[in-house]
C-alpha cells in the first residue's frame, strides 16, 4: 500500500478516535448525571419526581429509537447552531454526542438500578442527605458496571462514527466508504476493518481489565 | 444563686453518659403512642395494615426483644422508629424527640443518635471494613483525622482490628456483622436497632454476636432493640420482651415472667418452640387411653419458675409413698427462672391422686395416657 494510502489510514484513524473520545467524554457529562436522575426519580425513590422521569424517559427513548443516520440529518440546524458549522468532525461530534447521551442514560440507568436497595435504605438511616447516597453509595458500589456500560457506548460510537461521513465529518468509516466502496480499492476497505476491529478490540480489552480490577474486590459474596 | 448552686441543691441530678441530664420520667427510651401504619395499595394489591394500635415503651438502657411470626409487623416497627417510615397514624418518640413528625435535616440530625444493624449485614462492597465503618462518620461530617481515630476504636469495640483492610467479600459472616455493628456505633448512637442480626449466622456465631451486643448494652449503656422471629435470641440477650401478632402487640413484659407464665397462643407457640415437645415419640406411640394391668399413668408436670425442677420428682414420690419414674424431661433456663416439662410415670391406679397432690402444691399437670 502507498504511503499516500497509509497516511490517508493514520489521518482517518485520527479523526475517528478524536470524534469519538469527545463524544463519549460529552456524552457522559450529560448522560450519567441523566441515568443517574432516571434511577432515581421514579415514586417513592430518592429524588422522586415521577413525572420528570416520565417526560425524560419519554425523550431518550424517543431519541434512542431515532435510526442514527436520521437523527445526523434531522438535527443539522442544531448542529450549525451549536457548532457553527454543519460540516467536518467537529461539526460531527454533536449528533454522536446526542446519540450517545441517551443511550449512556439508559446504561447507567440499568447499573444503578443493580444496586441493592438495602444499601440506600442503610444509608439513609445514618441520615444520609440522598446526594450523599449518590456520591458515596450508588455510584462507588456501581463503579464496575459503569465502566462496562462507558465501554459498550465507545464501542458503538466506533460503529456510529462510521455514518458520519454523509455530514462529511471524515473518519475511517468515511474512508471505508469513499475509498473501498466507491473508488473500489478492496486494500482500502479491508484496512479501515482491520483498524476498527483493532481498536474495538482494544477498548473492550481496556474496559473488562478495569472493570475486572475494580470488581476484584467487590461483589463476589 | 447561679444555675450550679440550683442543681446542686435541689435534688440529685441524674446524668447519662453523654452528660445530659437525664429528666424525670425519661426512664423510657422509645414511646410508641397509638401508632398505625398502614402501606397503601399498590397495582390491585389491597393495602395493608402492618401495625395496629400500638402502645409501647422501650425501656432507657435496657435490651428488649420484639418477637412475632413473619409478617407481624416487626420490621415496620423498628423502621418508625428510625424515622425511615412514618406512622399513618400516632407518634413515635425517641428519646424525647417525635421522630414521627421530623422532617428533612431535623429528622437527618436525629437519626444519627439512632443505629441498626441489619440481617444481611449491608456493607458496601467497594469499600473495607475500615471503610464502611467510616461511612456515618462521612456522612454526618467528620474530619479526617477524628473518623481515622474514631474507626480505630470501633475496630478493637468489635474485635476485628486485624480485617481493617479487607473487603465484605473477604469476612464471613461473623465478621461481617462486627462490621456492621461497628458502623452502626459510629456516631455514638444511644439506641442500637437490631432487624434479625444472626438470622443469617450459624449457632456459634450468633452466639459471639450476642454476646458482643450484650457488652455494647452493658459498658456503653446503649439502649437495644432487638427485632428476631428466634425465641432462643430474646432468652438469652432481652429484658424485656414484646410479643407482637397480625400487627398488634399481644404480650409484653419481662422475659422472665412472660415465658414463664406466656398467655397468648402466639408466646405459647414460640416458647414450645424452644423447649420442644418434650414427650419423645416413642413413648407418645406407646401410649394407650385405657390403664394397662401392672403399667403407669404418664403425666406431664409443668415447670414454671417456682418449680424447682429438681425436688418435683422426689416430692411427689414421697407424697404418693410409690416409685415415680422420670421418662423425659425438658427444662431451660429462662432470665434465670427454669421452665419447661418433666414427663414421669407413676403406678397407673395412682395417678389422680398424683394430678390431686400436684394441684395443691400449685404445679401444673396432665394426664397424658397410659403405658404398660
Ligand atoms: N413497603 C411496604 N409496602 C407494602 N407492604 C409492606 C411494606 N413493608 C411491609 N409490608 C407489609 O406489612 C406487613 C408487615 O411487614 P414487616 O416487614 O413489618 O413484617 P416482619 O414482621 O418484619 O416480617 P419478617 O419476619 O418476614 O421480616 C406484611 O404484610 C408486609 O407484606
Ligand atoms: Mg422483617
Amino acid at each position: 500500500m502507498s504511503r499516500d494510502l497509509i497516511n490517508l489510514i493514520v489521518e482517518a484513524t485520527w479523526q475517528s478516535l478524536y470524534m469519538v473520545s469527545l463524544s463519549a467524554l460529552l456524552g457522559t457529562f450529560l448522560g450519567a448525571p441523566l441515568g443517574i436522575f432516571l434511577a432515581t426519580s421514579r415514586k417513592g425513590e430518592l429524588f422522586a419526581a415521577p413525572f420528570a422521569n416520565l417526560i425524560l424517559g419519554t425523550i431518550v427513548n424517543a431519541t434512542r429509537s431515532t435510526p442514527f443516520i436520521i437523527l445526523v440529518v434531522a438535527i443539522i440546524p442544531f448542529t450549525r447552531l451549536v457548532a457553527g458549522t454543519s460540516i467536518g468532525s467537529s461539526a460531527a461530534i454533536v449528533p454522536l454526542t446526542v446519540a450517545a447521551t441517551p443511550f449512556i442514560a439508559r446504561l447507567v440507568e440499568a447499573a444503578i438500578r443493580e444496586i441493592d436497595g438495602g444499601l440506600v435504605e442503610t444509608a439513609a438511616s445514618f441520615g444520609a442527605t440522598p446526594l450523599q447516597i449518590v456520591i458515596k453509595v450508588l455510584i462507588p458500589e456501581a463503579l464496575p458496571g459503569l465502566v462496562l456500560a462507558l465501554t459498550l457506548a465507545v464501542v458503538s460510537l466506533l460503529g456510529y462514527s462510521a455514518m458520519v461521513g454523509a455530514v462529511g465529518g471524515g473518519g475511517l468509516g468515511d474512508l471505508g466508504i469513499r475509498y473501498g466502496y466507491q473508488r473500489f480499492m478492496p486494500e482500502m476497505m479491508l484496512a479501515v476493518v482491520v483498524v476498527l476491529i483493532a481498536l474495538v478490540q482494544a477498548v473492550q480489552t481496556l474496559g473488562d481489565h478495569l472493570a475486572r480490577r475494580l470488581n476484584r474486590r467487590l461483589r463476589h459474596r | 444563686m447561679n444555675a450550679h448552686q440550683a442543681v446542686t441543691q435541689g435534688e440529685p441530678v441524674v446524668v447519662d453518659r453523654a452528660g445530659k441530664p437525664k429528666l424525670p420520667g425519661t426512664d423510657v427510651m422509645v414511646r410508641f403512642a397509638g401508632v398505625t401504619k398502614t402501606y397503601p395499595h399498590r397495582r390491585g394489591k389491597p393495602g395493608v395494615e402492618a401495625l395496629c394500635d400500638v402502645d409501647l415503651e422501650i425501656g432507657r438502657g435496657a435490651i428488649t426483644g420484639i418477637i412475632g411470626r413473619s409478617g407481624a409487623g416487626k420490621s415496620s416497627l423498628v423502621r418508625l422508629i428510625n424515622g425511615l417510615e412514618k406512622p399513618s397514624g400516632g407518634r413515635v418518640v425517641v428519646d424525647g424527640r417525635e421522630i414521627s413528625r421530623l422532617t428533612g435535616a431535623d429528622l437527618r440530625l436525629a437519626q444519627r443518635s439512632i443505629g441498626m444493624i441489619f440481617q444481611h449485614f449491608n456493607l458496601l462492597s467497594s469499600r473495607t471494613a475500615a471503610q464502611n465503618i467510616a461511612l456515618p462518620l462521612e456522612i454526618a461530617g467528620w474530619s479526617r483525622t477524628d473518623i481515622a481515630r474514631r474507626v480505630g476504636q470501633l475496630l478493637a469495640l468489635v474485635d476485628i482490628a486485624d480485617k481493617r483492610d479487607r473487603y465484605p467479600s473477604e469476612l464471613s459472616g461473623g465478621q461481617k456483622q462486627r462490621v456492621g455493628i461497628a458502623r452502626a456505633l459510629a456516631t455514638r448512637p444511644d439506641v442500637l436497632l437490631s432487624d434479625e442480626a444472626t438470622s443469617a449466622l450459624d449457632p456459634q456465631t450468633t452466639r459471639s454476636i450476642l454476646d458482643l451486643l450484650s457488652t455494647i448494652n452493658r459498658e456503653l449503656g446503649v439502649t437495644i432493640v432487638l427485632i428476631t422471629h428466634e425465641m432462643s435470641v430474646v432468652r438469652q440477650l432481652a429484658r424485656d420482651v414484646v410479643v407482637i401478632d397480625a400487627g398488634r402487640i399481644v404480650e409484653r413484659g419481662e422475659v422472665a415472667d412472660i415465658f414463664t407464665a406466656p398467655k397468648h397462643p402466639t408466646t405459647q407457640a414460640f416458647l414450645g418452640e424452644v423447649l420442644g415437645e418434650a414427650v419423645p415419640l416413642s413413648l407418645a406411640n406407646r401410649l394407650q387411653p385405657a390403664p394397662v394391668a401392672g403399667g403407669q399413668a404418664v403425666l406431664r408436670v409443668a415447670v414454671r419458675g417456682a418449680v424447682a425442677a429438681d425436688t418435683v420428682v422426689a416430692r411427689l414420690s414421697r407424697a404418693l409413698d410409690a416409685d415415680v419414674a422420670l421418662l423425659a424431661a425438658r427444662i431451660d433456663e429462662i432470665g434465670g427462672r427454669h421452665v419447661g416439662s418433666l414427663i414421669v410415670g407413676v403406678p397407673a391406679a395412682r395417678a389422680e391422686q398424683a394430678l390431686a397432690q400436684l394441684a395443691q402444691s400449685r404445679i401444673e399437670g396432665e394426664h397424658l395416657g397410659y403405658v404398660a
